[in-house]
């Protein structure tokens, strides 16, 4: 009887020091987050103000990204894909490395640009300094940016002039990265890796289709597409390529996926030299071509 | 129970009530559904627009990236909204003209009366059918649950990928900066905006009302950023209702307006509108009743005036300025003809009379505490600038109105909205009563606003 007592009694202390230390790290990381809420963010001439988010924060963004801005908001249980995840510092849409933090102007373009493929709307009906605000804000939720700076940004050399040439070499690197294993030979996001993908999360992740005429994740341009194959998109299978593509070459490539993308205001020139070289997708089982000896300009 | 313990459950109920409010401010029900968004991210407070929820809107209720088309919702979801409101409330008129021994309306007395009253029910339902195809399809009825539609409209959104070409056909609101539709008050006079629906004192004419919804097509556009709007709108000039009531007489509305970046203080918008149109004056009728559809002796009517949205922080001001001009047959009353179409004038009208015009301003504050509780205060001035006779008193027929009240809502969850709301208005109408003096009136209204 005493022994049961006992081991009742112990139990019971056990579940309360775990209780106890749920209780006392959650207010913890709380107490945390509320220190960080001096967390700046410069953008241009704005200087943004954590604690001066939390308004806008409250109203536009806790309902997906949760109050501790951990992505489980009340809505996040029926959205696809699921809101990001502040506290880890991970982001996708980046000028600077993989592994490191963004700039805070890339944060900053992504709440301007929102995201297509996602619920996350394009926010720029906030003033600049709320937007900038709200960047500083996000920050404010992951210790990252007290230990770390944000990446070093990879420059992007100015864009040439698009060839027959240049595209025939993008789509000579499109099959030697095996990019077709996740986007498909046709750019259709149905290569045979394509349903085996998951994030850093392990939630099932889709590649980007290019014939849908979305708009890429982190934005339409040339540059935007440029940032994005060579800094990875973090969290994702997407690997940066800036150590296996110069950047001579990743032009070639963004030039070759424009081909792929429905008629768009970017892609007139590009889609006209695939029509006029009677461009056929790649054939994976084919060696990848060796690439035009005139496609590169000048190397860094 | 004695009267601390009385006190004490009084106070545990508010407690209640108060802290279950601390749950924060969640998604209004239908689009916030679709998107996941909450009440708040479109709502200044619900149901008014803030500048997202206007660019939303003017976006065809989309939030303009892939997953506007219906394809993309969940299949469980129906955009579909029920709001209504229980209420209690108290309405006393200072002079209406009873019936007295000296005959029918020889006696004026002040009537005021209260009691627990109902709403009507809005049954809001729109979205998208397709991507850049939108609708908005609102049955509504009165508070006998009669019903009518007040809002049936598609549009064609973002046509040839234009943010500057949008087109709906339907009956919808106009496109007046401060809506009406999505007021933030209740009670009979303060629950409406008085410019949008003024005329002065024996004017017949009925048709321009910009606070009513009409029907007709509209062209709108607006810059990618929402900050620059324009939007033209041809109408029947039958005030909303269905049928072709009237004769073959349109009207037209015309609003644009500028946004400005002002930092801290928050996105201010500047801009004008107008509506000018035509309507009958006179209809055939067939055994001294009118036939429907036969108006004639089109007569003009014109209202325009600036609106504004200031922003300072959680305080703003919503302005509307108005000068509106009935021509001198509605203000009057007088049909310009015989009653058969290509007679001569019947000269009927009175000598010296002249067309009405009158000018009016409206100033609306609010302060959002919070996007669950919002303080709002209206204050409404509209002086007759010319009497349609010389004889009228010059300020016969002028109002002055004041409304203050707040809303709180404590509960607004992606599938409700629930606001407790507190209104008092008050309202002068110049020589208005029976008896030529002025004629006020008050409402104070406590109760439910909800939807779900």
């Amino acid at each position: 009887m005493e022994t049961k007592f006992m081991k009742s009694s112990l139990l019971l202390g056990a579940a309360s020091l775990l209780l106890m230390s749920a209780v006392s790290w959650a207010q913890m990381t709380k107490y945390q987050e509320d220190q960080r809420l001096n967390m700046e963010a410069h953008v241009g001439k704005y200087t943004g103000h954590a604690a001066d988010a939390q308004a806008n924060y409250r109203r536009y963004c806790v309902g997906c990204h949760g109050v501790e801005g951990d992505g489980q908001g009340e809505n996040a249980q029926w959205l696809d894909p699921q809101p990001r995840n502040f506290t880890l510092g991970q982001f996708k849409c980046r000028s600077t490395p993989s592994g490191t933090l963004p700039t805070d102007e890339d944060l900053y373009n992504s709440v301007g640009r929102g995201f297509d493929r996602s619920v996350m709307p394009i926010w720029n009906q906030l003033t600049n300094q709320d937007k900038v605000d709200l960047v500083a804000y996000v920050k404010h939720f992951s210790s990252k940016w007290t230990t770390e700076k944000a990446g070093e940004v990879f420059p992007i050399p100015a864009e040439p002039e698009v060839t027959a040439d240049r595209v025939k070499a993008g789509q000579a690197l499109f099959q030697k990265l095996e990019c077709w294993k996740c986007h498909g030979v046709e750019g259709r996001a149905n290569g045979p890796s394509s349903d085996t993908l998951q994030d850093d999360q392990n939630r099932p992740i889709k590649p980007y289709n290019f014939t849908e005429g979305s708009r890429p994740k982190c934005g339409s341009t040339d540059r935007d597409i440029y940032k994005i194959f060579m800094s990875g998109l973090d969290g994702t299978p997407m690997p940066s390529f800036i150590d296996n593509v110069k950047p001579d070459e990743a032009w070639d490539l963004v030039f070759y996926l424009r081909t792929l993308q429905p008629k768009n205001a970017y892609n007139m020139k590009e889609r006209a030299i695939a029509k006029q070289l009677g461009l056929k997708p790649i054939d994976p089982n084919a060696p990848a071509p060796a690439a035009p000896a005139a496609s590169s300009g000048g190397q860094p | 129970m004695s009267l601390p313990r009385k006190w004490v459950a009084g106070l545990l109920f508010l407690a209640c009530f108060v802290f279950a409010g601390f749950s924060d401010a969640h998604a209004l029900p239908a689009f916030a559904r679709k998107y996941g968004l909450r009440c708040s991210a479109c709502h200044e407070a619900w149901p008014q627009l803030n500048p997202f929820g206007q660019k939303f809107k003017d976006n065809g209720y989309q939030l303009m990236n892939d997953r506007d088309a219906p394809i993309w919702q969940n299949p469980s979801y129906w955009p579909v909204t029920f709001r209504i409101t229980p209420i209690w409330h108290r309405v006393s008129t200072d002079k209406v003209g009873v019936d007295t021994a000296a005959g029918p309306n020889t006696g004026e007395v002040q009537i005021t009366s209260h009691g627990f009253d109902l709403s009507g029910l809005d049954f809001h339902t729109g979205g998208t059918l397709d991507k850049n195809i939108s609708f908005y399809v609102l049955p509504s009825s009165d508070n006998t649950a009669s019903f009518h539609f007040e809002t049936v409209m598609a549009r064609l959104d973002n046509l040839f990928g234009s943010t500057w070409l949008n087109v709906k056909l339907g009956k919808f609101e106009l496109d007046n900066l401060l809506s009406e539709k999505r007021i933030l008050t209740l009670t009979g006079n303060g629950g409406i905006y008085q410019l949008y629906h003024f005329s002065p004192l024996g004017d017949t004419n009925g048709y321009g009302q910009i606070g009513d919804n009409q029907l007709g097509v509209e062209y709108m556009g607006h810059s990618y950023n929402d900050r620059t709007r324009v939007s033209a709108a041809l109408l029947s000039s039958n005030d909303g209702t269905v049928g072709l009531p009237a004769g073959n007489s349109y009207s037209g509305f015309f609003a644009a307006s500028q946004a400005f970046d002002t930092g801290k203080l928050g996105v201010q918008r500047l801009g004008f509108y107008a509506m000018v149109g035509e309507a009958p004056t006179q209809f055939l009728s067939s055994g001294g009743v009118p036939i429907p559809g036969t108006g004639f002796g089109n007569k003009s009517f014109s209202r325009y005036g600036f609106t504004g949205q200031i922003y300072l922080g959680k305080l703003d001001f919503q302005v509307v300025t108005q000068h509106g001009s009935d021509d001198k047959y509605f203000a009057t009353a007088t049909s310009p003809y015989n009653p058969v179409p290509g007679n001569v004038p019947s000269g009927a009208l009175p000598a010296g009379a002249r067309n009405a015009t009158w000018n009016g301003f409206l100033v609306e504050p609010h302060y959002v505490f919070s996007p669950q509780l919002i303080f709002i205060g209206r204050y409404e001035g509209i002086n007759v600038s010319q009497q349609a006779l010389a004889a009228t008193p010059s300020d016969a027929g002028n109002i002055q109105t004041f409304t203050i009240g707040y809303r709180y809502m404590p509960i607004m969850t992606s599938r409700a909205g629930f606001a407790w709301h507190n209104e008092y208005n008050w309202l002068r109408q110049s020589k208005a009563a029976p008896d030529g003096t002025d004629l006020t009136s008050s409402e104070l209204l406590l109760g439910f606003d909800f939807a779900f």
